[in-house]
């Protein structure tokens, strides 16, 4: 008689690359996201963050929510429910987008592929089958599919990732543009490749049915042995997006449908992301809000800070002064940058102090004893680090 | 004629380092490099099609970080990589293996001795001990101990009061380890000849020293009191070779208005009543400057490319006997795999890495002795980096190449001069050695460049092929390099300068030399300073 697991409602799901990934998990470095057990790191941060700066890494985005919405409504729909103007999105393009509440509050950013006429795939960090559900009252023909356990996703960030596709034999990857979609026929089904990433360099994301996952990975990793492939975990992706300058769900936002404090969510302003908010479209969620929140100013805005010395100033909160008299924000990620060599961060500043001196009051252990120091901040517009040619089409070789 | 506000000569790191500072400064400023390729001895050649050698420096880790952020050298297109794993290979193929977890190292450490494993981590608070003062001196000029001037009594009591802060017994400790043998040093911390081994070997790495010679821990510490993003003792690969180091810098020195002129070998710097007004190039062309900026070694500089008549007696006499002894040979091999090498596992983290071929304290000091007699020795100590498995731009793709520092090769033979035919036979005795650790390895191999100090000598210009531009031994350290008296990169003849690795503080790709020199010569055309601190003294 089959003996069940007790625990069987405790454990973490598996994701379709698991069995090739947990053998390299030499550390048995797991965290969990949505359910799924998820790599922090393989064998060393570091090391897996220089892969996707110098060689090429793969990182699992099986646990990222996947939504296949169709129909003759579903463009329609998409386009009511997020801030940016859909209209303008090509078959066999992405987009990047955010949506909102009523209150034009950030529920959640995330990628929408347009397979077809009428045929799209939504990804984004968290569910959302709910807020789904409710966008699409009042449209007749669009239907709304989970896809997140039949498509296996794999990002494939670095230098080389166009030289490995090439050598795994997608022809003509090389003429793929970013935001662009190509499908290659793989082993009798369709590899969906997408040039899209979370690094700020070269990269694509590899979308196939689960059940094909471990027979791409392992093309994969024949194909990329000479050029340095290795998988990598959250903690290199968080690094890698950070000096890009791309936010992070419970970092730079509360999903805004999670947050018990009276805004203590955020707008698409508030983070930057004025860009992805188009009024020239008639009607979206929360367009009301936003459009009042542009006459009068975000209060905050999320800021690129270059910080002095090399102590990393996370949690810090910010003043306008050294003497720390007026809070003027707060860190809301940062790190000592390999790539750039600098002390960066990401922080929500109010602001009506933007253009003001700026000082992280910062904590670190020095041998268990707190040091505290003031260090002063350099706004920066541009990212940190953009990844050499990585916009160029066809990809810089190496 | 035009007339620059300086003229650096030699285009190494350090005085493109420099010179980028003075054009950032608004000065007028052209680097002269004799060679038609940029870099000195933090050089990038494609030697063999498709294969990019680091022909002579090749790992880094004491590049200043204040530097390379400051000159915003990322974005010149530098990107260093921290490689992992080092094995040291013992006389009777035994393997020490450096893992990046402190655990497994621990364990590791413990398979050759339970008590070296406990005294590995006194030994690193100790050397972390010494590093932290030392680094913090890096980029900060000497100060002049015979002086009375406000700022070098400032500079010696902020001196005294670092040494202070690490407690009376340190002092003592302090000044023992300056002067003693990196085997002395060890015989204080381990019993197992192979973690001796291994870890004396940094102290004979571009010096004329034995382990068993005094002055040799330091030179243990020199090398590994640098850093990458602040891991010390880490050591970094530069994405495309070390030659991207200095095309970094180039790009930062166009970019502040700078110009650099290569195939320009100075064939004589000019003087007039007692300072130098410009150079003369091997070509005929003379050049004319307010200030001269030598990046070349002290011995070169003052014996070749000043009259002696122009110089103080003294100063000359010292330049012919600053120490500057050829130690070290450099063997670049192009590999159609990646070597195997024996008793190690197919873990590719800790097997393409860095190879230490020491085999013990008794072998490396024997390879000393023969180089006192004027040869190599037949089992001489390789210090191995494999950077194409780290770096997918310096080799075909499955292809690879072995960068191998050799210690020790004389200058000059007892049997007379270096002839291509003892070059070949030296890098055949290199890789005679490697193949006894990694059987097959001849065969991999498809191109191979043998430098000895003959070679570094000509093509580079180092005097004897002195990877430091001259001994890292007390009586050539901070006030005293590269002569006493002459710490401060100012030289005796007026407006005349030294930035390379002759001066404070040293060899090794650090900037560090050529950036002080600009903070000295910015300080005396009474412009402010805008060479930055370190930013090591949060330690």
């Amino acid at each position: 008689m089959a003996t069940t697991d007790p625990f069987a409602g405790e454990r973490l799901k598996e994701s379709p690359f698991h069995p090739r990934q947990a053998p390299m998990n030499l550390r048995d470095a797991w965290s969990s996201w949505n359910g799924f057990k998820f790599a922090d790191y393989y064998y060393d941060t570091v090391y897996e963050y220089f892969c996707i700066r110098n060689f090429c890494g793969t990182y699992d985005i099986c646990p990222m929510q996947k939504y296949l919405v169709t129909g003759a409504d579903a463009l329609a729909m998409l386009d009511r429910m997020v801030t940016r103007d859909l209209g303008k999105l090509k078959t066999d393009r992405v987009t990047y987008c955010c949506w909102c509440t009523d209150e034009g509050r950030m529920i959640d950013d995330g990628t929408i592929f347009r397979l077809d006429e009428d045929r799209f795939m939504l990804t984004c960090g968290s569910p959302c089958i709910a807020w789904l559900r409710k966008s699409m009252i009042g449209f007749d023909d669009v239907a709304v599919r989970d896809v997140t356990e039949e498509t296996a996703g794999l990002s494939l960030q670095g230098p080389t990732a166009c030289t490995v596709l090439k050598t795994l034999g997608l022809d003509g990857i090389e003429t793929l543009k970013p935001f662009g979609i190509q499908r290659f026929p793989f082993h009798g089904d369709t590899l969906m490749v997408s040039r899209t990433g979370f690094t700020g360099g070269l990269g694509y994301e590899l979308w196939i049915p689960a059940p094909l996952a471990l027979t791409l990975w392992d093309a994969l990793y024949e194909a990329g042995g000479d050029y340095g492939i290795h998988p990598y975990g959250e903690a290199a992706t968080n690094m890698a997006r950070l000096e890009a300058g791309f936010i992070m769900p419970y970092m730079e936002f509360s999903e805004a449908l999670k947050t018990v404090n009276y805004q203590h969510d955020q707008s698409p302003f508030e983070l930057g992301l004025d860009w992805l908010v188009d009024f020239r479209k008639p009607h979206f969620n929360g367009r009301a809000a936003l459009l009042a929140e542009r006459e009068r100013g975000p209060r905050y805005r999320l800021t690129k800070l270059d910080i002095e010395g090399n102590k990393v100033a996370e949690d810090a909160i910010l003043y306008n002064n050294r003497r720390c008299s007026r809070q003027v924000g707060y860190i809301t990620s940062a790190m000592w940058s390999p790539a750039a060599k600098a002390n960066i961060a990401l922080a929500m500043i109010e602001t009506r102090y933007l253009e003001g001196d700026i000082w992280a009051e910062i904590y670190y252990p020095k041998e268990l004893r707190p040091i505290r120091k003031m260090a002063r901040c350099t706004v920066r517009d541009k990212p940190f680090w953009s990844g050499p040619g990585a916009r160029q089409t066809p990809p810089p070789a190496t | 004629m035009k007339r620059y506000d300086a003229i650096v000569i030699g285009a190494g790191h350090n005085g493109l380092t420099n010179a980028a500072y003075l054009a950032r400064a608004g000065l007028d400023v052209l680097v002269v490099e004799k060679n038609d390729y940029i870099g000195g001895a933090a050089v990038t050649r494609e030697m063999h099609e498709g294969w990019y050698y680091s022909s002579c420096s090749y790992v880094c880790s004491m590049m200043r970080q204040a530097i390379h952020r400051d000159l915003d050298l990322s974005r010149h297109g530098l990107l260093l990589v921290p490689y992992l794993g080092t094995v040291a290979f013992g006389d009777n193929g035994e393997t020490l293996i450096d893992y990046p977890d402190e655990e497994a190292s621990y364990l590791e450490l413990k398979r050759h001795s339970p008590h070296d494993a406990d005294a590995m981590s006194r030994f690193q608070a100790d050397l972390g001990r010494y590093a932290q003062l030392i680094r913090k001196t890096l980029l900060r000029t000497p100060p002049d101990p015979a002086s009375f001037r406000p700022r070098d009594i400032g500079e010696l009591l902020w001196l005294a009061r670092e040494f202070w802060k690490l407690g009376e017994q340190e002092l003592y400790e302090y000044i023992r380890f300056f002067t003693m043998s990196a085997a002395d040093f060890l015989e204080d911390y381990f019993e197992n000849d192979l973690v001796k081994a291994a870890m004396a070997s940094p102290g004979i790495i571009g010096t004329a020293l034995g382990v068993e010679s005094p002055g040799s821990a330091y030179i243990l510490l020199h090398h590994v009191m640098g850093d990458v993003d602040g891991n010390v003792g880490a050591w970094g690969l530069a994405r495309g070779g070390m030659g991207a180091i200095s095309h970094a810098i180039a790009s930062a020195l166009r970019e502040a208005g700078g110009e650099l002129r290569t195939e320009a070998g100075v064939e004589r710097i000019l003087v007039k009543d007692g300072a130098t007004v410009g150079v003369v190039l091997e070509n005929g062309d003379e050049l004319y400057s307010d200030i001269v900026v030598s990046n070349l070694d002290a011995k070169r500089t003052f014996t070749r490319l000043l009259a002696p008549q122009d110089l103080p007696p003294r100063i000359l006499e010292r330049a012919r006997n600053f120490k500057i002894r050829g130690s070290s040979g450099k063997v670049n091999i192009a590999l159609s795999g990646m070597p195997r090498f024996t008793g190690l596992p197919d873990n590719p983290y800790i097997n393409r890495g860095g190879q230490g071929f020491v085999g013990s304290l008794e072998t490396m000091e024997r390879a000393y002795d023969a180089w006192k007699r004027g040869t190599w020795s037949e089992d001489p100590f390789i210090e191995s980096v494999i950077p194409s498995a780290w770096d997918p731009t310096v080799a075909p793709a499955g292809k690879h190449w072995m960068s191998n520092f050799i210690q020790y090769c004389p200058p000059e033979l007892a049997d007379g001069p270096w002839t291509p035919e003892k070059r070949d036979a030296f890098g055949q005795t290199v890789v005679n050695k490697i193949e006894r650790y990694a059987p097959g390895f001849k065969d991999l191999i498809v191109h191979m460049e043998v430098r000895t100090p003959h070679e570094i000598e000509n093509e580079i210009g180092l005097t004897q092929g002195n990877i430091f531009q001259g001994e890292l031994t007390i009586d050539q350290l901070l006030f005293n390099r590269p002569f006493p008296g002459y710490g401060q990169y100012r030289m005796p003849l007026k407006n005349f300068w030294m930035c390379g690795s002759s001066t404070h503080p040293g060899g090794g790709v650090s900037s560090a030399c050529g950036a002080n020199a600009a903070r000295e010569i910015l300080r005396d055309l009474k412009k402010p300073n805008i060479v930055p601190d370190d930013d090591c003294y949060d330690e």
